[in-house]
């Protein structure tokens, strides 16, 4: 088994402020806005670097989503940041016309999203994002898991031209994948390979996955775990490969079972190759104030959880 | 800049070409493209430094955005007969695989539109947006856009216009069709905005009325003024006082074509009112 150890606990939204502080140096044509929620968003450094090139947009979202279509118009290749919440249900409408159908080159990158956001609650808390933003044609829909690996997705979207959506989260968590990576977008990672079920894991429970194969492993069942980063579009042949090897998959994702990862995975599953697919996510529900590592367990959204879900999904080969 | 004449006679062609392209799909949007048709001449006939041809970026030349995207007829109109497309595709207007959508879009790359409108209350920050590009780029042309009135009670509008004037993007010129109409009837009956003028100050920008909306000579001279008045440090708002279903004699001051398509009858009396002058599509 290959070893995975955390260099260092970090919070992905850190990843996504080194990025664009990475970008506000190498792309002139790299700006960024905000809707009051600089710090949180980790948007200071760019803000100080290039005051001409950051946006305060004050509370006001749909504004922001709008402002950010109107500066593709002239080559500006556009960042917004706000929750993730915020980024999407709030303003649904102004990214489908005026980002999507137009097709413009807008960056919006949502912090905060899942459960691990923690206290502030289910208000929040969005589990339907990747849902919404996966249904918009044209939209490209990343997921990242740690502090790495989001620093190197920030830069990479900046050169991919149309819209997408770059989803990361609050807390600290264990930074695992190689420094200075390059991100590309659309390619699954296979982290670990294995015969007897393949672990397919998105965002903050990646790690969780590796977590559960270790456990697997010591128990004698050889699970691959795949990272997907990017959801849409989705790896539907690094898919594929690992489940017509181990005939059985586990899905896990910090949101709604509806919409989400896992969905995804059983569409390409069902069109392709009918396999027996075992959910790690909210089951339709709303979230809750906690801690992070506290709601991730109520919800079992953790190491615990896959492995459950994989002795179950392979009882039922 | 082509003689008055020259301009009232593109006028009176553009209403045909509205009526003429709502009826022939028995949908669509007459009476606010029929009360914006002398803005729209004015704008892309006199107003507007455009480049040839069609770039997305609009770079080093005045660009207008579309907000209230339902008066897709007169925007097509103009904009095939100051040369984006050819005038005969005014005939696929909302046809299935036409470029010309129901609404305005870039979806499928039609010249001249440089994003999707429909869902009222959004081109103001858009408009704002390709403004700041503009600044960014040092590219001193302006930003147009116009909007409904009744399209102002969307919250969005709002958020744009405190934006605009607290940054200063004074190289945009935002026109309000002020027909006083919208869907269910007179924006007083449905809800009444009071003092336009007073809000738009009150949040920061330079308004000008133009009392005479469907008058060429009035609106170019007021545009002319609002033209003058940007790079002074604030956004600039023209409320433009039009008839809705301005140039047919019973579609105007009514709400009632807002949305529908006259039928043959009625399409006769209303091109009668408006005889041929440049030519038919
Ligand atoms: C967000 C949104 N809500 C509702 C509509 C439906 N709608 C289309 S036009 C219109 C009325 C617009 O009024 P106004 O801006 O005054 O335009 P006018 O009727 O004068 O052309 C409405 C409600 C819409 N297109 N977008």
């Amino acid at each position: 088994m290959k070893k995975y150890t955390d260099s260092g606990k970090k919070d992905t939204r850190s990843g996504f402020g080194a990025g664009l502080t990475e970008l506000g140096k190498t792309h002139p044509n790299v700006v960024a806005l905000c809707a009051d929620l600089t710090g949180s968003l980790k948007m200071d450094a760019f803000k100080a670097n290039h005051p001409e090139r950051f946006f305060q947009v004050g509370i006001a979202e749909a504004n922001m989503m709008g402002i950010a279509a109107g500066l593709t118009i002239g080559g500006k290749i556009p960042f917004t940041g706000t929750f993730a919440n915020f980024s999407t249900g709030r303003v649904y409408d102004q990214i489908r016309q005026s980002i999507a159908y137009s097709h413009k080159n807008v960056k919006i990158c949502a912090s905060h999203a899942g459960l691990t956001l923690g206290e502030d609650g289910a208000t929040h808390q969005i589990l339907e994002d990747i849902g919404l933003m996966k249904m918009l044609p044209g939209m490209t829909v990343i997921n990242t898991c740690d502090y790495n690996q989001t620093k190197a997705a920030t830069i990479a979207i900046a050169d991919h031209h149309g819209p997408v959506y770059l989803r990361f989260g609050r807390p600290s968590v264990p930074n695992f994948t190689p420094e200075n990576q390059t991100f590309e977008i659309g390619k699954a990672l296979q982290l670990q390979e294995g015969n007897d079920v393949t672990i397919i894991a998105t965002g903050h429970l990646v790690w969780e996955a590796l977590q559960a194969a270790e456990t697997l492993h010591e128990q004698g069942i050889s699970a691959e775990v795949i990272n997907i980063h990017t959801i849409k579009p989705l790896d539907t042949e690094a898919i594929l490969n690992s489940v017509r090897k181990t005939g059985c998959v586990v899905t896990a994702e910090e949101h709604n079972y509806l919409g989400g990862l896992g969905e995804s995975v059983s569409r390409v599953l069902t069109e392709n190759l009918p396999s027996p697919q075992e959910f790690v996510a909210t089951q339709d529900t709303f979230g809750e104030s906690g801690t992070p590592a506290q709601l991730m367990d109520k919800y079992r959204l953790n190491a615990a959880a896959i492995i459950r879900a994989a002795v179950k999904v392979i009882a039922r080969k | 800049m082509p003689d008055i004449q020259h301009l009232n006679n593109l006028v009176i062609q553009v209403r045909r070409d509205i009526l003429r392209q709502v009826h022939k799909v028995n949908s669509g949007h007459p009476g606010g493209s029929l009360g914006c048709t002398e803005f729209f001449v004015a704008l892309f006939q006199v107003l507007m430094e455009r480049n040839d041809g069609f770039d997305m970026n609009g770079k080093n030349e005045d660009i207008f955005f579309l907000s209230n995207g339902h008066i897709s007829p007169v925007f097509y109109s103009v904009l095939a007969r100051s040369g984006y497309f050819p005038v005969e595709e005014l005939n696929t207007f909302r046809l299935l695989n036409s470029r010309l959508q129901g609404h305005p879009t870039t979806h499928e790359g039609l010249p001249g539109v440089r994003i999707a409108s429909g869902s009222l209350g959004q081109g103001i920050s858009v408009a704002i947006g390709a403004a700041l590009a503009k600044k960014l780029n040092h590219d001193s042309h302006l930003v147009y856009t116009l909007c409904g009135d009744g399209e102002l009670q969307e919250g969005q509008n709002w958020e744009a216009i405190m934006y605009a004037s607290a940054n200063k993007v004074d190289n945009l010129i935002v026109t309000v069709d002020y027909n006083g109409q919208q869907i269910d009837g007179s924006t007083n009956n449905v809800l009444p905005m009071g003092n336009l003028k007073a809000k738009f100050e009150a949040f920061g920008w330079e308004v000008l009325e133009i009392e005479e909306g469907n008058n060429l000579e009035a609106i170019l001279s007021g545009m002319k003024m609002a033209k003058s008045k940007t790079g002074n440090g604030k956004p600039i708002c023209v409320l433009l006082h039009t008839v809705m279903g301005n140039g047919v004699d019973f579609m105007m001051h009514t709400h009632d074509w807002h949305g529908k398509a006259p039928n043959d009858a009625q399409l006769e009396v209303a091109l009668s009112q408006n005889p041929v002058t440049l030519g038919d599509y």
